[in-house]
C-alpha cells in the first residue's frame, strides 16, 4: 500500500528509546501526572510535549497513535489482580490506563485538544497505519498540523513470553516513543521532507527486492541518489541492493518491536536534518510486515 | 467546513445478542426482545449476580456456524461470522475485480484466552497468548475472507468500530480500495466486565438508557460490519444502492480518562461536524441511534450535547443498547448496521425499559417501535474512553 505519495514536511521530531537513555520526565510532563503513568504513557506522552515544544505549536489540529500492544504493564496488573484477588473488590486504576486509546487520549487531555484522535492497533503495522490517517487528514485539509506517533512498551512479563516465540533470537528487545508534526506545507526549520511510504505484506526476498526499486523507479531515483540507508533488518537487502551506500542497522540502537520504524523514522529525520540529502529507511517485522520510507532535504 | 462525498454501503452484516444475524437482530428489535440475561457462558465470579448480554452459543457452537476448527478467540469468531454476513449481503458481481480490504475494530482482541493463559501462571501454550494483539483477529478474518489488498486495525475504546467506519470511507473517497469491510468485535471478558464493575458503572439490573432511574450499563459482546464500495463498484450492484454514508466526524472531549465532560463537547463537536460534511442541518435528522449507555454521567452528557444542537425540534431517538447491551469496540459496527437498517426500512427502534424522563433534558428517547416512517437521515453516536468521540450520517439514497 501506498501510505505517502505527495511530500508531507516533518516539522519536529523528538523520540524516546530507553536503551540509549531516557529524558528528564519531570521537564516534560507534570510530576502530578508523572506519578499515576506507566511506562508508555511516560515515554508516549513525553515524546509527544518535546515534539509539539520544538515545534512552537500549544495544540495542533490532529493527534494519531500507533501501538501494537497498547498499555501491556496496566493490562497485566489488572489481570494479575482479577487472578488474585478471584474478581473481588478490584481497584480500577489501572484497568482505566489499559485501553489502547490511552496514550493518544492523555497527549489530548494534557493540551486540551478536542481535534481528530485516533489509535491504530495493527501489529507491525500499527504506526504505518496511524501516518496513513496523518496523510490523509492533511490531504483532506481536514488538518494543517498532525501529531504523529509509534509507542510500545516491554514489560516483563511480554519480555518473557516474546522470547519464547523466539523474537530476540536475532535483535535485542526494545521498546520506545516517537512523535512527528507533520504539515502539507513547508517552512523553515523543517527537518525533512517525506517523499514517499510504501508498505508490503509478506514478499519473499526478491518481491522486496522489486518493490524498493519499483519504488525508487516511481520518485525518479536508482539506489546510487540514497546517501544514506536505514536498515532494520541485519544489512542483507543493503548490502545487495545498495552497494556503496553507507548504511545503518537501526535496532542495534532501540532493539525490536512492532512500531520501531517510528524509531529509524526519527533517526532519518535528524540525518536528513544534518545534511545528508536522502535517505531511505527499509524494515521488516518478522519478516510479514516490510516498509520502506523516503526523505530528502526539505529545503530541496 | 467542506462537505465529503458520499460512500455508499453495500452490505451489513451482525451478531448480538438478539440474533446470530440481521434477520434475526431485526426480528428482536422489532418485537422489543431485549438480549440481557443471567452469565451462562463466560467463566466467572459474577454468574448470577451482573446480568450481561451475551451471544447465545458457546465458542464451540460459535466454530460451527463460522466453519473454522479451533481454538479461536471468541472475538475473532464473532468478527469472521458477522464480516462474512456482510460480504454474503454486499453480494458483489465478480468480486475478484476489485481491490478489497478490512479495517476492524476492538479492544480487547484475544484477552479471552489470554486471562485463561495467565490464570494458569504464564505456563500455557503459546497459541493461547498468540491472539492477544488487537491486529491478530483482523488478520485471521481478513484470511478466511480471502481479503489481501489492505488490512488494519482501530482501537478508541467504545468509538472503536466507528472510527474504524470512518477510515474505510476515506480509504474508498481517496481511490486507495473498492470495497472495505468495516466494522468491529468484542466479546465478553472477565477483564472489561471486572474493569467496568470495578468502575461501579454496571447495572445490576436491565439497563435503562436515558431513564432518570438510570443505574448503569450492561456488558455486552458481538460484532458489526458494513461493507463500503466505490461509485464504481456501486454502479455494478444489481439491486443498486439504498443508503449511503452522507458524514462522520472523529472529535475527542478532552476532559477525563473515563468520564464525560458535563455538557458534553466532544460528542457536540462530533455529532455537528458530522452535520456539517453532510451538508445537513439539524433539522434533517430523522432518528439517532444513541450512545445511550445507562450511566449516569454518559446520558447526561450526550443529552445535554444534543439540547445544544438540536433544540427545541428532536429528532426521534433510541439506545439500542437497550437491546444488545454495551458491545464496546463492537458498539458502533452493530449500531452502524441498525442505523443502515432504519435508513433501509423506516423504522425508529424503542429504548426499551423507559419511564422517568431526566429532569435536565427536554425531550425523552421513543417508548414504541414506529415502522414505515420515511426516514432521510440517521446520526448514530459513539463516544468513549480517553474522549474519543465519533457520529456517524446514514442518509437514503433515492438514485
Amino acid at each position: 500500500m501506498l501510505i505517502v505519495n505527495q511530500p508531507i514536511y516533518i516539522r519536529s521530531a523528538a523520540g524516546i528509546s530507553p536503551r540509549q537513555g531516557e529524558p528528564d520526565y519531570k521537564a516534560l510532563l507534570d510530576p502530578k501526572l508523572l506519578r499515576r503513568m506507566s511506562r508508555i504513557i511516560r515515554m508516549g506522552a513525553a515524546a509527544a510535549m518535546a515534539c509539539l515544544r520544538e515545534a512552537g505549536i500549544a495544540i495542533p489540529d490532529a493527534i494519531v497513535t500507533g501501538t501494537a500492544y497498547g498499555c501491556l504493564e496496566d493490562t497485566g496488573l489488572f489481570l494479575k489482580s482479577i487472578i488474585e484477588r478471584n474478581e473481588d473488590l478490584l481497584q480500577p486504576a489501572t484497568f482505566i490506563q489499559s485501553t489502547h486509546n490511552t496514550v493518544g487520549a492523555q497527549i489530548a487531555l494534557m493540551l486540551g485538544c478536542t481535534g481528530y484522535n485516533n489509535t491504530f492497533v495493527h501489529r507491525g503495522f500499527s504506526f504505518e497505519s496511524a501516518l496513513l490517517d496523518a496523510t490523509l487528514l492533511l490531504a483532506d485539509e481536514e488538518a494543517a498540523t498532525v501529531l504523529v506517533g509509534g509507542v510500545d512498551e516491554l514489560t516483563e512479563t511480554s519480555y518473557a513470553l516474546l522470547g519464547r516465540f523466539g523474537l530476540f533470537r536475532r535483535t535485542a528487545a526494545g521498546e520506545g516513543a516517537a512523535f512527528f508534526l507533520l504539515t502539507r506545507e513547508p517552512s523553515s526549520g523543517d527537518y525533512a521532507r517525506l517523499e514517499g511510504i510504501k508498505t508490503f505484506d509478506q514478499p519473499d526476498f526478491r518481491g522486496v527486492r522489486e518493490g524498493l526499486m519499483s519504488f525508487l523507479r516511481s520518485k525518479g531515483l536508482t539506489p546510487e541518489d540514497i546517501d544514506l540507508i536505514i536498515t532494520g533488518d541485519n544489512g542483507e537487502i543493503s548490502a545487495s541492493l545498495f552497494p556503496g551506500v553507507p548504511s545503518l542497522a537501526y535496532k542495534q540502537l532501540c532493539g525490536e518491536y512492532p512500531t520501531s520504524t517510528s524509531f529509524a523514522l526519527w533517526l532519518a529525520a535528524r540525518h536528513v536534518r544534518s545534511g545528508i540529502g536522502r535517505v531511505l529507511i527499509y524494515n521488516h517485522y518478522l519478516g510479514i510486515y516490510h516498509s520502506v520510507y523516503l526523505l530528502s532535504h526539505a529545503a530541496e | 467546513m467542506s462537505t465529503t462525498r458520499p460512500v455508499a454501503v453495500a452490505g451489513a452484516g451482525v451478531i448480538s445478542a438478539i440474533g446470530a444475524n440481521v434477520r434475526e437482530c431485526l426480528a428482536a428489535l422489532v418485537s422489543g426482545h431485549a438480549g440481557m440475561g443471567d452469565i451462562a457462558w463466560l467463566d466467572t465470579a459474577h454468574r448470577g449476580k451482573i446480568p450481561v448480554a451475551e451471544v447465545k452459543a458457546s465458542n464451540t457452537r460459535l466454530q460451527e456456524i463460522a466453519d473454522v476448527p479451533g481454538p479461536v478467540s471468541r472475538t475473532a469468531l464473532l468478527g469472521l461470522i458477522a464480516a462474512r454476513e456482510a460480504l454474503d449481503n454486499a453480494a458483489i458481481p465478480e468480486p475478484h475485480r476489485w481491490r478489497t480490504g478490512i479495517v476492524s475494530a476492538n479492544t480487547v482482541g484475544g484477552m479471552d484466552l489470554t486471562e485463561d493463559f495467565f490464570a494458569r501462571g504464564l505456563r500455557g501454550r503459546l497459541r493461547e497468548v498468540v491472539q492477544h494483539e488487537c491486529g491478530y483477529s483482523t488478520e485471521w478474518v481478513a484470511g478466511r475472507l480471502g481479503i489481501r489488498d489492505y488490512q488494519t486495525t482501530i482501537s478508541t475504546a467504545c468509538s472503536s468500530s466507528a472510527n474504524a467506519i470512518g477510515f474505510a470511507a476515506k480509504l474508498i473517497r481517496h481511490g486507495m480500495l473498492d470495497i472495505v469491510v468495516a466494522g468491529g468485535t468484542d466479546a465478553l471478558t472477565k477483564f472489561t466486565l471486572n474493569g467496568f464493575n470495578s468502575l461501579m458503572i454496571l447495572d445490576q439490573a436491565w439497563c435503562r438508557p436515558f431513564d432518570d432511574e438510570r443505574q448503569g450499563l450492561n456488558l455486552g459482546e458481538g460484532a458489526g460490519y458494513l461493507v463500503l464500495v466505490s461509485d464504481a463498484v456501486a454502479a455494478t450492484l444489481p439491486a443498486g444502492v439504498d443508503c449511503v454514508l452522507s458524514g462522520y466526524a472523529n472529535a475527542n472531549d478532552a476532559y477525563h480518562q473515563t468520564a464525560s465532560s458535563p455538557d458534553g463537547r466532544g460528542s457536540w463537536l462530533a455529532m455537528k461536524t458530522a452535520l456539517e460534511r453532510s451538508g445537513l442541518q439539524p433539522g434533517d435528522i430523522d432518528y439517532i441511534n444513541l450512545h445511550g449507555t445507562g450511566t449516569q454521567n454518559n446520558d447526561l452528557a450526550e443529552g445535554t450535547a444534543i439540547r445544544r444542537l438540536f433544540d427545541p425540534d428532536y429528532p426521534r431517538m433510541s439506545s439500542t443498547k437497550s437491546f444488545t447491551g454495551h458491545t464496546l469496540g463492537a458498539s458502533g459496527g452493530i449500531e452502524a448496521v441498525f442505523s443502515v437498517l432504519a435508513v433501509r426500512q423506516g423504522i425508529v427502534y424503542p429504548n426499551l425499559r423507559f419511564h422517568t424522563p431526566m429532569p435536565e433534558l427536554p425531550f425523552v428517547p421513543e417508548r414504541e417501535l414506529i415502522l414505515d416512517l420515511p426516514i432521510r437521515h440517521v446520526l448514530s453516536n459513539s463516544f468513549g474512553f480517553g474522549g474519543n468521540c465519533f457520529s456517524l450520517v446514514f442518509s437514503k439514497c433515492l438514485s
